[in-house]
């Protein structure tokens, strides 16, 4: 990709990204929100991160997988989890996750 | 601190995979700085490396960062105090993971002020940025086989420590499972870029109507 495509592409990018971000900010923040919407997006944080990692877990190459020999992710994310509800930090549960992962691809694969 | 540490691995992976896709590591470090979207970032250079066209690359980063307009609509009530400008500033810097650090801290403590907000964000993305750096540099130079390394683990890793610490009712549970379910059932029926905004949008609107309120006093996030 030449520098032109690629400073148009960053420019359309930041563009895209940078709207859905802003709008709703400089819109709701001097507002009260009716509660059944307030409410509706108490359930924002939970749901996207959800949605967001499920794929990446069942089916981290585009189709239902949760074989022990091709898809390492889903086995090891358990005890991640648990590390995670353990612990509740982020740093120790991505590095225990990233060495497990390793580990595991090193060690059974 | 740990938000940075989150970031530095990816960041890095993101230098790699940027340069070994064709980007120059000044684009990958412009991508970085202007930008600012960990997945979207990544599955853009992705795309790149297939070959895909400026449009279809856009298209599909407009579609993958469409949730940061849910997460914004979030983060709205608790920036009223901000000026327009630094409400600008504070948004250019909504990420999954700013976002997750942020809720979850506003909702016990309320906003803090400015120079706090602004310091974890800009400690958050100057590590995106150095990440990057780092990443690029190195795979500019050698080729490098980062699923050797774990490295590609570090986003869902994060991403479930972020969901955790997200979870303070049983009903965030059932809404997490009803999320993660929507939104797997309709990555595998084809909509790869539509299901984070799809899923969260239905699990929201079922738990907003169906999900039973907690005991009076033992709900936290309605009790302020």
């Amino acid at each position: 990709m030449g520098m032109t495509e690629a400073a148009i592409l960053i420019a359309l990018m930041t563009l895209v990204t940078y709207l859905p971000r802003v709008l709703p900010v400089l819109l709701l923040s001097r507002r009260t929100l009716p509660a059944p919407v307030e409410r509706w997006l108490s359930f924002v944080p939970v749901a996207v991160l959800s949605a967001l990692l499920a794929p990446a877990l069942f089916a981290p190459s585009g189709a239902l997988d949760l074989s022990f020999d091709s898809n390492p992710v889903f086995w090891v994310s358990i005890p991640v989890f648990l590390i995670a509800i353990k612990t509740k930090n982020l740093f120790i549960t991505v590095i225990a996750g990233m060495v497990m992962i390793a580990l595991y691809r090193l060690l059974l694969l | 601190m740990p938000i940075i540490m989150g970031y530095l691995p990816i960041g890095f992976a993101f230098g790699i995979l940027a340069t070994t896709a064709g980007l120059s590591i000044y684009g990958a470090l412009a991508m970085s700085i202007f930008v600012f979207a960990g997945s979207a970032q990544l599955i853009s250079v992705g795309m790149i490396a297939a070959g895909a066209g400026i449009a279809a690359i856009t298209v599909t980063v407009f579609l993958v960062n469409l949730r940061h307009m849910l997460m914004s609509a979030y983060l709205a009530p608790y920036l009223g105090r901000l000026t327009p400008l630094q409400q600008a500033l504070f948004s250019y810097e909504i990420t999954d993971e700013s976002f997750a650090v942020h809720s979850a801290f506003f909702r016990v403590n309320g906003t803090p002020p400015a120079p706090e907000l602004f310091a974890l964000n800009a400690s958050a993305h100057l590590a995106w940025v150095a990440g990057t750096l780092i990443g690029a540099w190195i795979g500019g130079r050698l080729t490098f086989d980062i699923d050797a390394y774990g490295i590609d683990y570090a986003l869902p890793a994060m991403f479930i420590a972020l969901l955790v610490m997200q979870v303070e009712h049983r009903r965030h549970v059932v809404i997490a499972v009803l999320a993660a379910a929507i939104g797997l059932a309709l990555y595998l029926i084809g909509l790869t870029q539509a299901y984070i905004i799809l899923a969260t949008v239905i699990a929201a609107t079922v738990g907003t109507f169906f999900a039973p309120e907690e005991k009076r006093g033992a709900d936290s996030d309605l009790a302020q």
